[in-house]
């Protein structure tokens, strides 16, 4: 019997919404860890029953909760996030440096074979990797190590490093995205990096194609066909068919290119999603209407999915790890918003519906396929 | 014994219930109750100060015998009341919303 579990962070602590192959009815549980954020949840592919979750405040810091049972039960495991070396400098807003300075966890990604071994990903910006299961973390300091990291500067969230992709087909080769300095990928389990961002355009920084400076929301790739990548940027949703080595724009019939998800169909690596937002400076949905963009052509050509989406008076934001698919068939897509809401589609985008309407804001959706 | 009182988040972290009693060798300073506190209960390290440095989190302030400690020296006698348990050291986050 397959089914689906579907993990939810918010600003005020963690769901899990449970269900069986149909997806139509659902078990909610939660609040785990209620009043803390939880910015991300996500299950060891090794091990569904392996389950990490991100849990902070601004009072008390960060902490790193492990389930072994599927979420039934949680502890807590390692908190200690020490940057390697003496830390050094990035630029803040105003374009002056400034230390670097552990915030929190934004992502964590357990790795595909490991169940004790997830990298988590952080502002300020930086990579850790625990191999013991979360209880110790060890900094991967070769990215920040980059001769650019100096003149790393914040998006508007922080300098965080947001998307961490495990290439499957190429061991050792991991791709990040920090905002707002862009895609590096390393091919060495990340003693040395490189900037992935050859294509991109930014008019917010001096060079608009510089190599490092953009600031990239999500990247998105699909397990079959690891060296396509898909980017919703700031503005822009493009495309990359030499793993990041270039890119190049996909926005094509898109209402606005401005958003933070993507993601890839589980059974179609050409079949995308995104959720445009109106602007940088109006982070809500353009004419009040909910609308999921799915393209089945690898960009360029987007169609508008609407059926059981709010279609007036809407105006709520999708964040940049609030979107998954399960890889049952037909595929589900799952996105959260930060009005509460979580939706399904359990027909590739085709209908949708509410799994839940009054959670927290909505920080973070994954969704793990049992079978 | 010491008796310090927690923060709700931190008494559910920690899995306590009321206030928490500690045994501080020495003399009973900030730095002595938080190593007793942080040994009986490790998944309060880093929530009250910092991992490395100790400094205090930004967000916590450190009560006593109603005066605001939180900016004494992390070596500094706390109230005898403390010291004999007649009082308790209070944990605060700050009053902030959100």
């Amino acid at each position: 019997m397959s089914g689906v579990r579907v993990l939810v962070g918010t600003r005020k602590g963690a769901f899990v919404l449970t269900s069986d192959g149909k997806r139509e009815r659902w078990d909610v549980s939660g609040p785990h860890f209620g009043g803390w954020e939880i910015y991300h949840l996500k299950g060891s592919p090794a091990d569904p029953n392996r389950l990490y979750a991100s849990q902070s405040t601004s009072w008390f810091g960060q902490m790193i909760q492990r389930s072994n049972d599927g979420g039934k039960t949680w502890e807590t495991v390692g908190n200690k996030f020490v940057y390697d070396g003496v830390p050094g400098t990035h630029l803040w807003y105003d374009g002056t440096p400034r230390p670097w300075e552990f915030a929190r966890v934004w992502h964590l990604e357990p790795s595909l074979t490991e169940p004790d071994t997830v990298y988590a990903g952080v502002q300020d910006a930086a990579l850790f990797r625990s191999t013991d299961g979360g209880h110790t973390w060890q900094e991967l300091p070769g990215l920040r190590g980059h001769p650019s990291a100096p003149s790393w500067q914040p998006g508007a969230g922080g300098l965080c490093l947001h998307t961490i992709l495990l290439d499957p087909s190429h061991p050792g080769r991991i791709f990040i995205a920090i905002s707002a300095a862009g895609v590096f990928r390393t091919d060495d389990a990340g003693k040395t990096w490189r900037p992935m961002n050859r294509g991109l355009r930014s008019e917010q920084i001096p060079d608009p194609s510089a190599e490092v400076g953009h600031c990239v929301h999500r990247i998105a790739m699909h397990r079959s066909r690891p060296s396509v990548l898909f980017m919703q940027k700031h503005w822009d949703v493009m495309r990359s068919d030499d793993a990041g080595e270039s890119w190049r724009e996909i926005s094509g019939n898109l209402p606005t290119d401005f958003g933070f998800p993507i993601d890839v169909h589980a059974h179609e690596p050409d079949t995308i999603y995104v959720v445009p937002i109106k602007s940088d400076s109006e982070h809500y949905l353009p004419d009040g209407k909910l609308r999921v963009y799915r393209s089945r052509t690898g960009g360029h050509e987007w169609e508008a999915l609407t059926k059981g989406l709010p279609q007036r008076d809407c105006y709520v934001n999708v964040l940049r790890d609030a979107m998954a698919v399960d890889s049952l068939d037909p595929c589900g897509v799952y996105f959260g918003t930060t009005g509460g809401q979580v939706y399904v589609s359990a027909d590739a985008g085709d209908n949708w519906a509410a799994i839940v309407r009054d959670l927290p804001s909505v920080v973070s959706v994954e969704v793990q396929t049992l079978r | 014994m010491i008796r310090v009182v927690l923060p709700a988040h931190l008494r559910t972290l920690a899995h306590v219930d009321g206030e928490v009693k500690l045994h501080v060798e020495g003399q009973t300073t900030q730095r002595s109750v938080l190593d007793a506190l942080e040994a009986c209960y490790p998944m309060l390290r880093g929530t009250i100060r910092d991992h490395v440095t100790h400094a205090r989190r930004p967000f916590v302030r450190f009560f006593a015998c109603e005066q605001d400690l939180s900016h004494e020296p992390a070596d500094a006698p706390l109230p005898d009341a403390v010291a004999t348990g007649a009082e308790p050291l209070l944990v605060v986050g700050a009053m902030a919303g959100g």
